[in-house]
């Protein structure tokens, strides 16, 4: 059986949806590093670029919009090519979210800066979970492009790590806070960064559970891990 | 008759039909049961061991490409194949529990029971209450105030009343496209059928009339058991309960139509649905 739709243009529809998904995955994923980089640096500029870069996530996910609902109109799409449709929409919703999240990360660092904040925090967990929730992404990514349900499957399973970090940062903040009491506005602050990089662990994790439903038809959401991995090794 | 629906058909090439039909054990009621159908055009063989239920009350669709026999699987259900000789049918099509392909059936009563429209509207060259009334005084014998009723009442069935109850001594063949076939319907339902065999109804009609018919049988499924041969895969998302996918003779897939539009279990559905069938 043919892989290809009979009219080509439909064909070629569907694969700048996935092309222009990805290309808004990257902006996103390149929004995410940057914020990280201003937050370690404690660099104003860096801040500025990622909140400036921000209204570009938001018009991609706007135009990607348009084209879905320009898709659905015009093919009527069924079966796997609706799944596609349906997960991309779903998708680049989680994607703005992603990339408002890198927005909250650079305002809190550019208020952290501006407001002259000193601290003896140690922010290991934020560095760490900022660079696992950028590999993350990129690795959900990854699997939506190749439409690999194993890789998803890793994904979903390794953003509870992101997770655990961030709790673990909490319960340090909390120590921190409760010792001294003039840490607690910064401490809300670094609190908003740890629990924004904690929500772009999510999107990614729902980005990949995108990925085992287009590939297989199985709604992945909300289920047991283990449901989840059978169904992404279904053949 | 009530049935236990069973879980699992074999298929021509001997193998599980995938069914998604009977996920739970629930009972329900079929109007009709076909089992081991094969038909033959002379020798050619047009339906390959054919086994599917069509639920009581709710709406079969049938799709596949030309030729793949889902409109000869319509002619069996009411033994419309009869009236051409050379054509013969195997196998067993239970309707409510008799199996209309024995030998000495009564073929008019039958297809009082088993109505059918065609793709092409087909009124009578009478007046539109003739045309629904010649069908029923084979059956019935009504008086003229109770005939009167019975076209009203299958008129409104298949609502054309408001638009043809001014005109109703004019020629069925002064109507619409989309109002003839109607018409048909509505001389289908005069009889008081149980099944309505519908057999590309809407090819022939505008967007507006195709409307009008889907929302009718959206109607009509609360009292008849409906099966419908589409050209138009929409039409047969938008209207059916049920569907059947057929390829060469075979019936490949048969589920819920939902399911066989989201998430078909074969690659042979998909393919076709989605558009990738050469």
């Amino acid at each position: 059986m043919p892989d290809k739709h009979l009219s080509s243009q439909f064909d070629a529809d569907l694969n700048s949806l996935s092309s222009r998904l990805l290309e808004m995955g990257g902006l996103v994923e390149s929004q995410i590093s940057t914020a990280m980089r201003a937050f370690t640096q404690m660099d104003l500029d860096t801040c500025n670029i990622v909140i400036e870069n921000e209204k570009l996530v938001n018009d991609l996910e706007i135009q990607i919009d348009l084209a879905c609902t320009e898709l659905i109109a015009r093919r009527q799409p069924t079966a796997r090519d609706l799944r596609l449709v349906m997960a991309v929409s779903k998708a680049i919703t989680n994607l703005e979210r992603a990339g408002d999240e890198a927005e909250r990360v650079a305002k809190r660092t550019k208020r952290l800066i501006e407001i002259g904040a000193t601290y003896n925090i140690n922010v290991a967990e934020i560095r760490l979970s900022g660079q696992m929730a950028i590999t993350l992404l990129r690795r959900s990514l990854d699997a939506f492009a190749r439409l690999d349900t194993v890789a998803a499957a890793e994904v979903v399973a390794e953003d509870r790590q992101i997770d655990e970090e961030f709790r673990g940062f909490v319960r340090k903040l909390m120590t921190y806070m409760s010792e001294d009491p003039h840490m607690i506005s910064t401490g809300l602050d670094m609190l908003s960064i740890a629990k924004a990089i904690e929500r772009i662990g999510d999107h990614a994790k729902n980005i990949a559970e995108f990925v085992i439903y287009i590939a297989k038809g199985s709604d992945v959401r909300h289920i047991p891990h283990e449901e989840l991995v059978r169904e992404a090794n279904k053949p | 008759m009530k049935t236990m629906f069973d879980l699992n058909r074999i298929d021509s090439q001997g193998g599980v039909v995938e069914t998604s039909k009977h996920e739970s054990d629930q009972v329900a009621i079929n109007a009709l049961e076909v089992r081991n159908l094969n038909f033959y055009y002379g020798s050619f063989q047009g339906l390959k061991d054919i086994n599917l239920d069509i639920e009581q009350g709710k709406v079969t669709a049938f799709i596949g490409p030309s030729g793949c026999g889902k409109s000869t699987l319509l002619r069996t259900l009411n033994r419309m194949y009869d009236l051409y000789p050379g054509q013969r049918a195997e196998g067993e099509i239970n309707f409510y529990g008799q199996n209309i392909l024995e030998p000495g059936q009564d073929l008019n009563l039958l297809r009082s029971r088993i109505g059918m429209v065609f793709q092409k509207p087909t009124p009578f060259p009478m007046s539109i209450y003739e045309n629904i009334a010649f069908g029923v005084r084979l059956y019935e014998r009504l008086s003229r105030s109770e005939m009167d009723e019975r076209v009203e009442w299958a008129l409104n069935k298949a609502a054309l009343w408001n638009e043809a109850k001014d005109k109703l001594n004019q020629s069925g063949l002064s109507l619409s496209g989309g109002q003839q076939q109607r018409l048909c319907i509505a001389r289908g339902v005069a009889v008081k059928p149980s099944v309505i065999l519908l057999d590309e109804p809407t090819s022939a009609l505008d967007p507006i009339s195709t409307g009008k018919i889907e929302e009718l049988i959206n109607e009509l499924k609360h009292d008849y058991t409906i099966a419908i041969v589409t050209h138009n895969m929409q039409q047969a998302a938008r209207v059916s309960d049920y569907t059947a996918y057929m390829y060469l003779g075979s019936l490949v897939e048969y589920g819920k139509t939902d399911e066989i539009f989201i998430k078909p279990k074969r690659k042979e559905t998909e393919d076709y649905i989605t558009g990738r069938f050469g």
